[in-house]
């Protein structure tokens, strides 16, 4: 899925590609359509297998949680926040790279796990919040653990494909004679992950965890606090602050709660990102030295350090050298066995053999089995509530493409007017930055209250909230197209006296159309995700809602209905996956091939 | 004879297509490679000479055969052998001593020990003082030299060399070759023996005990002979040149028996193989070729191949398409090893831009199969176009999926320079050049005119 929210962009110097900028699209469908089918029941077996656990464990009723709104705490709150998120981030790290790792050399499983990715990362993963959260908390009887593990799955859910799909390009980039080193030089596999394909992907993982953990905060925001039936489900944190604030209409708390919430993003991207961003400056796979370098007085600290240095060279020096000399001698001792017992079928070889097909049998039967029992639940659904489902999903397409195209419309002037001009750059991208990393969930409530006073509905706040979440990502892809038109073809325009409007139509759009494509794709995703909470907000006990999909979804959350529910997830997974495959691809196709400069 | 290190039984490589049609890179081949001598493997492009090596070092399992490591399956031994590759493969993220320690490393080593032989064996390449230096801040020749010292670290029994030196400029690939000349003849390394694929002729003269010159579509041996030349070799001398010129010869005659080796035999005829039914187009641009025809008329209308890539500063492989493209449109011909222009070919470079496109189309129509098949088939197809992948499939059965792509690409650029056909890269599809369908009318106007 795409991610709303853009978070840190520390600059524009340092801005890689803009394939790092965004998800990747997946250009070449190099799969067939049944697995695409494969996938589709895959996902609703997960869903069945959700629901069905969390309506198995009907639980006790849960007791209310008081979000103080006491600056004091304030800290505890933010800590408490900042924690859900690292450690979602940590488990969708790892998860990456064994997804990665595992769909780059299985071939067997190559393109399935590669089409799961591709439609995972489109798919709205808001609408899995209630069964996550519910199956959570009965998982868990222990109230806060299910609660807040139900909050770190689902930013995990949300934070990993793009991250999981970085890995595995980057491994299928690999030049071929380095792999080819690795093997004539007997690396074992942990060191040839070590020494080559971590260091070879580290960039574009560091740039995907930016987006990741940006997005991280845009569903926190939304998930720590959250109505299912009569049920409030609370978490203290920085986004149950901000809503209760604004539920109370406390001026003073959500003055507070923003400036909190700017200060982690800032701490972050000065802490860790850019650190992060200048020491993987050392993994550019590149021949020549690059005159340009980010520079972090952290990391100067960090890499200087006598004591930090210490403290490695007697843990992990030794214990990877221990390491490594072990598997040296186990390569050598398998090479002995080898060279005196040549290779022999043996019975555990030929059970290991039959293994994988065994568990890809049964998997098959058990996905099979509970999305055919997914679609059953289905059955209550009449066709009223069927012609209401698509009325909502033909009103949220056309809120998601009119955001869409209020979000071009002010982003592409301006952002080529910063591109052109390094002088104003300097003052607008900072700014830019900042107001693109607070995440529009957090402002939402905000927002929302002050144009409920001044007489304004949902049906307008909603697209506010889209274009918030979205329109960052279309404004800095423009500002990199708009910088990366070289010099030459604008000296022709002036050169031939273009008019301002062949200006336009003959250099900046097929400049940066590449680069708006990108944006618009992220931001497309962004807005339909962001309908799940833009058109149905509760605010001062009171439930505002508007006609739309999204907001079918989150009322179906609310009273329990899970056959609506499920039918809204699977018609807006529809929707985001075929304007994926009919309007966006086609388009980054033509931008590749096209317009793409140099 | 001694034993050999590594013998390769009758391997061949090939990809299954699906239509039961194979893609035969490598034919059946037996080769040995023995303890105390050089081997150079020369080749054209495309003749598979990487994947050869690949296959004798185990890293890829040939399609059918086997090679041996002393005697014994390669798959289920361990074989200690290097690569220096063409593009030197180092780790960016490693800095000069990390790059050569981390071999040792993976045969776990201690770092007391691995330290001290990175250190000393970059003393003997000639990079003291540069351990600390990442690869980005040398100069090629210099990343090289890392390539040798990490190759020579572990103390193979084979060095493999994949064109270690076509990445470097003249100078400093000479220096290079002169220097492991001199490791491998004071015995400085422990290494038994050298493999180097190459495509320059003089640098195998110059280097090898044994030469193979591996002929294209499939790759096979075709000839196999011991230069018995001694150390130093000197590139003046009459002996040595007629090597490069027997060499260049075998090359140069792709389809006709090896000629007789001077001084010593050993040269193993060639069976004739089955013409292909696709001439294979050689990569070359028409800008090229009429570059290279206005060359030949300065030169009298006749030179040696040999010499003229000496003089224009061009590695042979590099002119070899370009000579093999003009002969293919018959504007030369090519006779041992000397390229002489042909009626057609002077009139071609005499041409004006406008008159040498035409010339160029009666050629290319002439005698390129796939150029007439193109032009014919946007003419009968009533809209005007064909796609790309009509022909691509056809070519497929023949050729390797890459150069099945690189065959289409040279027929785009000879057909659009000709004005054959126009080619619409988004849509992939060829399509009726304008001008040409308006000459065609021409001349039917004219011809009825004549009547």
């Amino acid at each position: 899925m795409r991610l709303p929210q853009f978070g840190s962009v520390p600059s524009f110097s340092n801005t890689p590609g803009r394939e790092l900028l965004a998800r990747s699209q997946v250009l070449k469908r190099s799969w067939p359509f049944v697995l695409d089918l494969c996938v589709a029941a895959m996902g609703l077996a997960c869903f069945y297998a959700v629901v069905r656990i969390c309506m198995f464990w009907a639980g006790p009723p849960s007791e209310q949680m008081v979000v103080s709104l006491s600056p004091r705490s304030l800290p505890l709150y933010a800590f408490y926040s900042v924690v859900r998120i690292f450690l979602a981030y940590v488990l969708s790290l790892v998860f990456a790279i064994t997804y990665g790792y595992t769909a780059a050399y299985n071939k067997r499983v190559e393109p399935l796990m590669i089409a799961a990715l591709d439609i995972m990362q489109s798919i709205p993963v808001l609408s899995f919040l209630p069964p996550v959260m519910l199956a959570m908390i009965r998982l868990f009887p222990t109230r806060h653990i299910g609660v807040e593990l139900g909050a770190i799955v689902l930013i995990f859910t949300g934070a990993v494909w793009n991250m999981a799909f970085s890995f595995y390009s980057s491994l299928k980039s690999i030049p071929r004679e380095l792999v080819e080193a690795t093997n004539i030089y007997r690396y074992s596999a942990p060191q040839r992950l070590f020494q080559l394909e971590l260091p070879f992907a580290a960039i574009g993982l560091v740039w995907n965890s930016i987006m990741s953990v940006a997005g991280g905060w845009f569903f926190l925001m939304a998930c720590e606090m959250f109505h299912f039936g009569s049920r409030d489900f609370r978490l203290p944190g920085l986004g149950s602050y901000l809503q209760t604030a604004a539920d109370a209409g406390n001026g003073h708390a959500i003055l507070y709660g923003l400036l909190t919430m700017v200060a982690i993003i800032v701490a972050t991207d000065q802490l860790v990102w850019r650190p992060l961003i200048t020491w993987s400056d050392k993994f550019k796979f590149e021949q020549v030295e690059s005159s340009k370098h980010g520079s972090s007085p952290l990391l100067h600290i960090l890499t200087h350090s006598a004591g930090v240095q210490a403290i490695l060279k007697h843990t992990t020096v030794p214990l990877g050298e221990a390491f490594y000399q072990r598997l040296a001698k186990a390569r050598a001792a398998r090479m002995e066995k080898l060279a005196t017992a040549p290779a022999q079928e043996t019975g555990a070889a030929a059970a290991a053999r039959v293994l994988p097909w065994v568990l890809i049998l049964v998997v098959a039967a058990a996905v099979v089995f509970a999305a055919q029992r997914a679609l059953i639940l289905l059955s209550p659904v009449d066709r009223a509530q069927y012609a209401e489902l698509l009325k909502g999903a033909g009103a949220t397409f056309l809120r998601v493409n009119f955001s869409l195209l209020l979000a071009a419309g002010w982003t592409i002037p301006v952002g080529v007017a910063i591109g052109f001009n390094p002088r104003l750059a300097r003052i607008a991208q900072p700014l830019a930055q900042i107001a693109a990393s607070v995440p529009a969930t957090a402002l939402f409530p905000v927002i929302l209250l002050a144009l409920v006073r001044l007489g304004g509905g949902l049906g307008l706040g909603s697209i506010v909230l889209m274009l918030l979440g979205t329109q960052w990502y279309i404004l800095f892809n423009v500002i990199a197209g708009a910088m990366a038109i070289p010099t030459d073809l604008k000296e022709v325009a002036t050169l031939f006296r273009f008019s301002r409007f062949e200006r336009w139509r003959k250099v900046i759009l097929p400049g940066i159309f590449p680069y708006l494509i990108t944006g618009m794709v992220t931001a497309s995703g962004g807005a339909w995700n962001a309908s799940i909470i833009a058109e149905y907000f509760r605010l001062n006990n009171r439930t505002l809602t508007t006609l739309g999909l999204g907001a079918q979804i989150s009322s179906a959350t609310e009273h329990g209905q899970f056959p609506i529910l499920l039918l809204g997830t699977i018609l807006i997974s529809l929707m985001v996956v075929t304007t994926n495959r009919l309007v966006w691809r086609p388009l980054y196709r033509l931008a590749e091939t096209r317009y793409r400069l140099g | 004879m001694t034993e050999a290190i590594i013998r390769a039984e009758r391997v061949e490589k090939y990809y299954a297509q699906p239509s039961e049609n194979r893609i035969q890179v490598i034919a059946p081949t037996d080769l040995s490679i023995v303890p105390g001598e050089i081997v150079a493997l020369l080749g054209p492009s495309g003749s598979g000479k990487s994947t050869l090596l690949r296959m004798l070092t185990g890293l890829s399992a040939p399609s059918a055969g086997k090679v041996f490591w002393h005697e014994r399956e390669i798959a289920s031994t361990e074989v200690n052998v290097s690569i220096v590759f063409q593009s030197f493969a180092l780790f960016p993220w490693l800095t000069v001593e990390e790059n050569v320690e981390a071999v040792l490393k993976a045969r776990g080593m201690e770092p007391a020990e691995r330290r001290k032989r990175a250190l000393k064996m970059l003393d003997t390449v000639g990079l003291d003082g540069f351990q600390a230096a990442y690869p980005k801040e040398l100069s090629g020749g210099m990343r090289q030299r890392v390539g040798f010292a990490r190759a020579l670290v572990v103390e193979p029994e084979v060095l493999f060399m994949d064109e270690p030196f076509s990445a470097l400029d003249v100078l400093t690939a000479e220096n290079l070759r002169s220097e492991l000349l001199e490791l491998w003849q004071n015995k400085t390394i422990p290494t038994k023996a050298i493999f180097l694929v190459t495509h320059n002729i003089e640098e195998a003269v110059l280097l090898a005990d044994r030469i193979i010159v591996l002929g294209r579509n499939p790759g096979k041996v075709r000839t196999d002979f011991k230069v018995g030349l001694q150390h130093p070799r000197d590139r003046k001398a009459t002996a040595f040149t007629q090597l490069v010129d027997y060499v260049y010869k075998v090359l140069t005659q792709p389809d006709a028996k090896p000629p007789e080796l001077p001084q010593t035999p050993g040269a193993t005829a060639s069976p004739e193989r089955k013409r292909p039914h696709y001439q294979m187009l050689p990569h070359a641009r028409p800008g090229g070729i009429a570059g290279l025809l206005e060359i030949l008329i300065d030169h009298q209308g006749k030179d040696d191949i040999y010499r003229l890539a000496d003089d224009l500063a061009f590695e042979i492989d590099d002119l070899l398409p370009i000579v093999d493209a003009a002969s293919l449109l018959g504007f030369l011909t090519v006779n041992e090893g000397d390229a002489e222009i042909t009626r057609s070919g002077t009139d071609f470079a005499n041409s004006e831009i406008l008159g040498q496109k035409q010339l160029f189309r009666k050629a290319a129509l002439e005698h390129v199969l796939l150029l007439r098949q193109i032009v014919r088939a946007v003419e009968t197809k009533s809209d005007g176009s064909v796609s790309e992948e009509f022909f691509h499939d056809i070519l497929d059965e023949q050729f390797t999926e890459e150069e099945t792509v690189r065959q289409l690409e040279t027929a785009v650029s000879w057909g659009r320079y000709a004005e054959l056909f126009d080619f619409d890269a988004a849509r992939r599809r060829f399509l009726q050049s304008e001008r040409l369908h308006h000459e065609l009318e021409n001349e039917e106007v004219s011809l009825e005119s004549d009547e």
